[in-house]
C-alpha cells in the first residue's frame, strides 16, 4: 500500500472525477454553445448581429415574408421528401437482397453501395454536374420537374445509408419466423409484409429520418446540381450569409435546428412504440 | 390407423458434395406420433424440413395423404411446423399469432375468434391472448407456436426439437402434454430430436437416424430391447458390447465367445453365418452384482453367465448407482443397481472384487 494510491473507483463512478466532469463540461460548451448563441441572437433587435440590443420577434416575421427563401424551404422539403421516398424503397431493397441472396461479385456489390458515403461530397457534386450536363439533362422544366436533377443527386448520396441501417437491422432476424408464415400459408409477398417488414420497422425510420436530414441540409452536392431557379434552403442561407449575417439568417437556422429536433423526436417516439415489441433471436 | 400420411419414397438430399439425407425410404402412419431420433448432423431436421418444403429432395419423392408434393410450395403443404425457436411473430399478440394463418387463408372473422379461442384452450394459454411475446415465458411461446400450428387442423404436425429450450423440469411435463395433445387432437406428429429420453417417452414409434440413413424403426420397448445394430443399442440408453465368435446358433440357444468375457450364453439365435465375428449387447441394468464365490458358475446352456472383476467407479444416482467393473481381460464394463432399499446391506465399494452375473435372455446378438 503506497501512501500515494488512489481510492479505487468503480467503473460506473468515473463521471464523478474533476478532470472527467470538465472534460464532459468542455465538449458540452463547445458543442451547444454556438448554437446556443444562434438561437439567443435570433431574437436580437439589431442589424448588427454582435450587440445585444433588446428583444424582437420581427426577424422570424421578416423570415415568413421573405418569399424567395420560402420557396427555397419549399423546394428543399418537397427534395427531401421525395429523395426520402426514393432512397427507403432502393435501400431497403437492396439491404434485403444483400441479406438474403449470395451471387456473384457481391463483396462488389456491397463496396459499390458504400462509395457515395465514402467518396469526399465535392467529387460527387462535380460528377453529378458533369453528369446531367454530358446527358443534357433539361433545366427549364416546370416546377416540381426541375428539381428531379437535385432529387436524383440525393437519392445516390442518401439510399446506402438507408441500406446500411436496414442491413444492420436484418442481421437480427430470425429467419424461421418468414418460414413459419410461409407455413402457415403466406406466400412470400405476405411474408415479407407481415412478418420482415415490421422486423425492419426500426431501421426503416432509422434510415428514412437519416436520409432526410442528410437531403434536407445538403449544400455542396446541391450547390453543383441545382439550375438557376431551383435555390435549395442551405443554398439560399448560404448566398444570404455572402452579404451580412443578420438575425434573419440566425432565425432561419433556429427553425431548421427546431425542425430537425421535431422530425427526430417524432422517429425516435416511433421507433419506440416498434420497439416495444422487443425482437428475440 | 394403418394408413400412410406421408411416404417418403427414395429420398436423397445432397448440399454440394455433402450428403444429408441418403436414399430413405419411411412411411409414417395417420395418427401416430412419430420420431425421428438420431445425433446432430444426421440429416432428420433435413428430412422435416423437405417434408414441410423448406428444402427440395435432390432426388426422390415424398407424399403427403397420398399427393406427390413435387413443386407444392410450403404455403400450400396440408402440414404445419412447430419451428425449434418458437419463431412466435414478436410485433403480434398471442391472438395475432394463432389467428395469422386462418387470416391469410381469409376465414371469417368469428370463426378465426372461435378457433383461436379453442386452439390456446387446447394448449393451456386461455386468457393470455391479449399478451405480446416478450410477455411470455419460454414455455408458454412455445405453446402459442403449437397453438399457431394446431389452428390450421393439419394433416401432419412437425415439431422441430419442440423441447430443446425448455429446462429440465418444464421438458418432461411437456412430454406428457404433448403426448396427451396429440391423443386429444388425433392429428399425426412428426417429432425429430436427438434427446433418446424425449423420443422413447413420447413416440408411438421411432425412427433412429444415422448419418443420413435409417438405422431402426421399431416401437420405443423395442427399440430398446431388441436393438438392430451397434448404433442403435449405444445411442439408445446406455450398453456394453463384446465383440465374440458366434460358436453355438440354434433357435433357443447361441453362445458367444468373446475374448474380453469368455462364454456369453444366449437364450435365442440369429441364424447367422457360424464362426463369424458378431456383437452381444448386455445393458448395465439386466446384470447382477455379487460378492464372489456367491454366483453359481454356469456351464449349463440355461444357467446364468458369470464374469469377475473389481469395482474400478461409482456413480451415485439416488435412484440407481452405477459401478465401472474392470474385467479381468481389462475391460471396463457398467454395471447398474437399482437402490431398492434405503439400507443397503451389500454395499458395494471401490476397488472391491465383484462378481457379474446375468440371464442368457438378458444379452443380445447383433449382427452389424
Amino acid at each position: 500500500m503506497s501512501l500515494f494510491a488512489r481510492k479505487p473507483i468503480a467503473p460506473l463512478d468515473y463521471n464523478k472525477r474533476l478532470w472527467m466532469r470538465s472534460w464532459i463540461g468542455a465538449v458540452t460548451f463547445f458543442l451547444y454553445a454556438p448554437l446556443l448563441v444562434l438561437f439567443v441572437f435570433s431574437f436580437n433587435d439589431s442589424k448588427a448581429n454582435v450587440v445585444w440590443r433588446g428583444f424582437t420577434l420581427k426577424y422570424y416575421g421578416k423570415v415568413f415574408r421573405n418569399e424567395s427563401l420560402m420557396e427555397a424551404l419549399g423546394n428543399s422539403l418537397t427534395i427531401a421528401f421525395l429523395a426520402t421516398l426514393a432512397s427507403l424503397v432502393l435501400g431497403t431493397l437492396a439491404a434485403v437482397m444483400l441479406w438474403r441472396f449470395r451471387f456473384p461479385f457481391k463483396a462488389g456489390v456491397e463496396g459499390t453501395l458504400s462509395l457515395p458515403i465514402v467518396v469526399p461530397e465535392i467529387c460527387m457534386g462535380v460528377a453529378m454536374l458533369m453528369f446531367f450536363a454530358a446527358i443534357g439533362w433539361p433545366t427549364d422544366l416546370p416546377w416540381p420537374l426541375s428539381l428531379s436533377a437535385i432529387t436524383i443527386a440525393h437519392i445516390t448520396f442518401c439510399f446506402p445509408f438507408v441500406t446500411m441501417v436496414v442491413r444492420a437491422r436484418l442481421a437480427s432476424f430470425n429467419r424461421e419466423e418468414e418460414e413459419a408464415a410461409k407455413d402457415l400459408g403466406a406466400t412470400e409477398w405476405q411474408a415479407f409484409r407481415d412478418v420482415l417488414i415490421p422486423h425492419m420497422k426500426p431501421g426503416l425510420i432509422a434510415g428514412a429520418l437519416l436520409a432526410f436530414t442528410l437531403s434536407l441540409d445538403d449544400f455542396v452536392i446541391t450547390f453543383f446540381t441545382s439550375g438557376p431557379n431551383t435555390t435549395t434552403f442551405p443554398v439560399k442561407v448560404y448566398s444570404m450569409v455572402r452579404f451580412s449575417v443578420t438575425p434573419e439568417v440566425n432565425a432561419v437556422s433556429s427553425l431548421l435546428i427546431l425542425l430537425t429536433i421535431i422530425l427526430t423526436a417524432v422517429a425516435l417516439k416511433l421507433q419506440d412504440i416498434s420497439g416495444e415489441t422487443g425482437t428475440h433471436p | 390407423m394403418t394408413e400412410p400420411i406421408i411416404q417418403i419414397r427414395n429420398v436423397t438430399k445432397r448440399f454440394g458434395n455433402m450428403v444429408a439425407v441418403d436414399n430413405v425410404s419411411l412411411d409414417i402412419l395417420a395418427g401416430e406420433f412419430f420420431v425421428m431420433l438420431g445425433p446432430s448432423g444426421c440429416g432428420k431436421t433435413t428430412l422435416l424440413r423437405m417434408i414441410a418444403g423448406f428444402e427440395l429432395p435432390t432426388e426422390g419423392q415424398i407424399l403427403i395423404d397420398g399427393q406427390d408434393m413435387a413443386g407444392v410450395p410450403p404455403n400450400q403443404r396440408p402440414v404445419n411446423m412447430v419451428f425449434q425457436s418458437y419463431a412466435v411473430f414478436p410485433h403480434m399478440s398471442v391472438l395475432a399469432n394463432v389467428g395469422y394463418g386462418l387470416k391469410i387463408a381469409g376465414t371469417a372473422k368469428s370463426e378465426i375468434a372461435m378457433r383461436v379461442e379453442e386452439a390456446l384452450g387446447l394448449v393451456k394459454l386461455d386468457g393470455l391472448g391479449e399478451r405480446m411475446p416478450d410477455q411470455l415465458s419460454g414455455g408458454q411461446r412455445q405453446r402459442v407456436a403449437l397453438a399457431r400450428s394446431l389452428v390450421m387442423r393439419p394433416k401432419v404436425l412437425l415439431l422441430d426439437e419442440p423441447l430443446s429450450a425448455l429446462d429440465a423440469k418444464l421438458r418432461a411435463q411437456m412430454q406428457f402434454e404433448l403426448a396427451d395433445l396429440q391423443d386429444k387432437v388425433g392429428i399425426t406428429f412428426v417429432t425429430v430430436t436427438h434427446d433418446q429420453d424425449e423420443a422413447l417417452s413420447m413416440a408411438s414409434r421411432i425412427g433412429v437416424i444415422n448419418k443420413g440413413h435409417v438405422a431402426q424403426l421399431a416401437k420405443p420397448a423395442d427399440l430398446y430391447e431388441y436393438p438392430a445394430n451397434r448404433f442403435v443399442a449405444d445411442f439408445i440408453g446406455s450398453v456394453n458390447i463384446f465383440e465374440g465368435k458366434l460358436t453355438v446358433d440354434e433357435p433357443e440357444r447361441a453362445v458367444v465367445d468373446s475374448p474380453e468375457v469368455g462364454k456369453i450364453f444366449i437364450n435365442h439365435g440369429v441364424t447367422g453365418p457360424h464362426d463369424a465375428s458378431v456383437w452381444a449387447a448386455i445393458r448395465p441394468e439386466k446384470m447382477t452384482l455379487c460378492r464372489p464365490g456367491m454366483a453359481v458358475a454356469p456351464e449349463a446352456p440355461d444357467g446364468h453367465n458369470l464374469a469377475n472383476g473389481t469395482i474400478k467407479g461409482m456413480s451415485y444416482l439416488g435412484d440407481c448407482t452405477h459401478y465401472e467393473v474392470e474385467l479381468e481381460s481389462g475391460r471396463l464394463i457398467r454395471v447398474s443397481r437399482t437402490n431398492l432399499s434405503r439400507f443397503d446391506q451389500d454395499e458395494f465399494t471401490w476397488d472391491e472384487q465383484v462378481s457379474i452375473c446375468w440371464h442368457p435372455s438378458s444379452a443380445v446378438i447383433l449382427l452389424a
